[in-house]
């Protein structure tokens, strides 16, 4: 059973079957899936949704499939945890992480689209699939079309970090590294997907892959036990995660799931890369792009396709945007680690970190539920910590060695006064 | 000036399949505005108003988004290549 109708352009309104398009024909606007919402009611419940397994596809009749899922069936149901440790450093009263970083198996909310992507490119009969990527979306895409039984095409900018560039690789697609940044990236992918009759994930199955942002919004309100958090802070690049979860908030408003606690949603950027931060704080919805120069390779997109609905849904919201600087960025990540014990890349680091500046400076109060959105895994830039930590001590395997180490440990520790967390 | 325009595959319904269209222009808007006139459904798909293009219609002056040189007055040279792209989400 699904409750797809097809796809309508967001801009113009006009309508389309399901099939490998990404851009309205007529004015460019970007394609939305429909759904019967009516048809839904008192079917898609909290009770039809509890009875299906924990993993994102719990959610399949707010899903663009029309068959059964073919991709995915461990990815999404991530841990969304009680930072109680960071709710005293920060000096708020409800805190939580919902954790991206271990969602199976490239570890970050890619999982959510590209399971979707997948599935509906084994629907639509293509052989070959293929993405524009800062890194996670290439390592996700490459490990599903691996178990898909899917040729894989992988397009990265020519200056990832090698976790990243491993990600992909060992699950054997072919992957190209284009001498340019994201932006160029993409643009050669719009044509090579016109050229090619491939199906690029974010390209021509882009309406089917975004609506798969969504499960990371539903996850959040069924784990917080039906229920959503008053404010939702979000990492920005391209723009798709941040207004698919506010639409999965107000689809469960609309369906009676949750209660309407008029949620607000805030985007994070890295300074070196903040175009719609920027169109927030301005107060207008025309994005200027920028060339980034930031660590935050991930979130790294200059010219973002979807930041206007980005700003559309902080606006709406009644949320903020907020930036942070590489070294902002480096301090929240070892934040996050030595309070919560999650090691985030740096998109999650932009994310606490912005999170924090918008407490401090007021925009989200104290009292308030907050949910921090962290979507990557730090395993995979090792580059952005390696200079930034104490490297071990060594010695001779001898318990004098350790117990001189340990007498200068004694009054090393005597000297220093009790150790306020970084990002403070 | 002579200067080749890349057609990506939407708005190539309103080429005859064309992928490729040469027009005379000194500027972009120039260049698009002969392109409109060549064939007709084009003018509606790129601008919304006369001088202004729509949302999400991306323009490359050889790879360079022509929002970080002079927009529409871009000048342009003999033998420019001018591409017209579909924004696109991110990853
Ligand atoms: C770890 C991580 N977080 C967040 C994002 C944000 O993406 P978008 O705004 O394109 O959904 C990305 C995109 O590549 C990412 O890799
Ligand atoms: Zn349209």
């Amino acid at each position: 059973m699904s409750y797809v109708l097809g796809l309508k352009c967001r801009e113009c309104g006009e309508k389309y079957p399901q099939k490998g398009v990404h851009v309205c024909e007529v004015c460019f606007g970007p394609l939305e899936v429909q759904y019967d919402y009516a048809a839904m009611r008192g079917k898609v419940t909290r009770e039809s949704i509890e009875s299906k397994p924990r993993n994102l596809w719990r959610y399949r009749d707010l899903l663009p499939i029309n068959g059964e899922p073919k991709a995915g069936l461990s990815s999404g149901w991530t841990p969304l945890r009680r930072a109680h440790n960071l709710e005293k450093v920060l000096g708020v009263k409800e805190l939580y992480i919902k954790d991206d970083s271990a969602n199976y198996p490239t570890w970050s909310y890619k999982e959510r689209v590209v399971s979707v992507a997948i599935t509906k490119a084994i629907e639509l009969g293509y052989d070959t699939v293929g993405c524009a990527s800062t890194g996670n979306l290439a390592n996700s895409v490459a490990a599903h079309a691996a178990v898909a039984g899917l040729k894989a095409f992988v397009m990265i900018p020519h200056d990832l970090e090698q976790g990243k560039v491993l990600g992909s690789l060992i699950f054997g697609p072919t992957m190209v590294r284009i001498e340019g940044n994201y932006d160029d990236v993409n643009r050669l992918c719009s044509e090579i997907a016109d050229k090619y009759k491939w199906a690029i994930v974010n390209v021509n199955l882009r309406p089917f892959y975004t609506e798969g942002a969504k499960t990371f919004g539903f996850e959040v309100a069924e784990q917080l036990g039906w229920r959503l958090p008053k404010h939702t802070v979000c990492p920005t690049a391209g723009g798709t995660i941040l207004p698919k979860i506010y639409k999965a908030y107000q689809e469960f408003i609309d369906l009676g799931l949750v209660a309407d606690n008029a949620p607000k949603i805030y985007s994070a950027q890295a300074a070196g890369c903040n175009p719609v931060v920027e169109a927030i704080r301005a107060g207008h919805d025309l994005i200027k792009p920028q060339k980034p120069k930031t660590i935050a390779k991930s979130i790294a997109i200059g010219n973002p396709a979807d930041g206007f609905y980005v700003v559309q849904a902080v606006k709406q919201s009644g949320g903020w945007g907020e930036d942070a600087t590489d070294a902002e960025i480096v301090d929240a990540i070892k934040l996050l680690a030595r309070t919560e014990g999650t090691w985030t890349e740096p998109a999650g680091g932009t994310t606490l970190a912005a999170t924090i500046k918008l407490i401090n400076s007021g925009r989200i109060p104290r009292d308030e539920s907050i949910c921090v959105c962290i979507t990557g895994n730090g395993l995979k830039t090792v580059e952005v910590v390696v200079d930034q930590l104490e490297p071990p001590t060594s010695i001779p395997p001898k318990l004098d060695a350790f117990d001189a180490l340990m007498a200068t440990y004694q009054a090393q520790q005597a000297k220093t006064p009790a150790k306020v967390p970084a990002g403070v | 000036m002579a200067v080749k325009i890349r057609i990506p595959t939407p708005l190539r319904s309103v080429t005859n399949g064309a992928d490729m269209v040469e027009v005379q222009a000194g500027t972009v808007d120039e260049a698009l505005k002969n392109l409109c006139a060549q064939f007709s459904g084009m003018e509606k798909r790129l601008y919304k108003q006369p001088g202004e293009l729509n949302r999400f219609v991306n323009i490359y002056v050889n790879d360079e988004d022509i929002r970080f040189l002079n927009n529409l007055q871009t000048p342009i040279k003999d033998g420019d290549d001018i591409s017209v792209v579909p924004a696109i989400a991110g990853g």
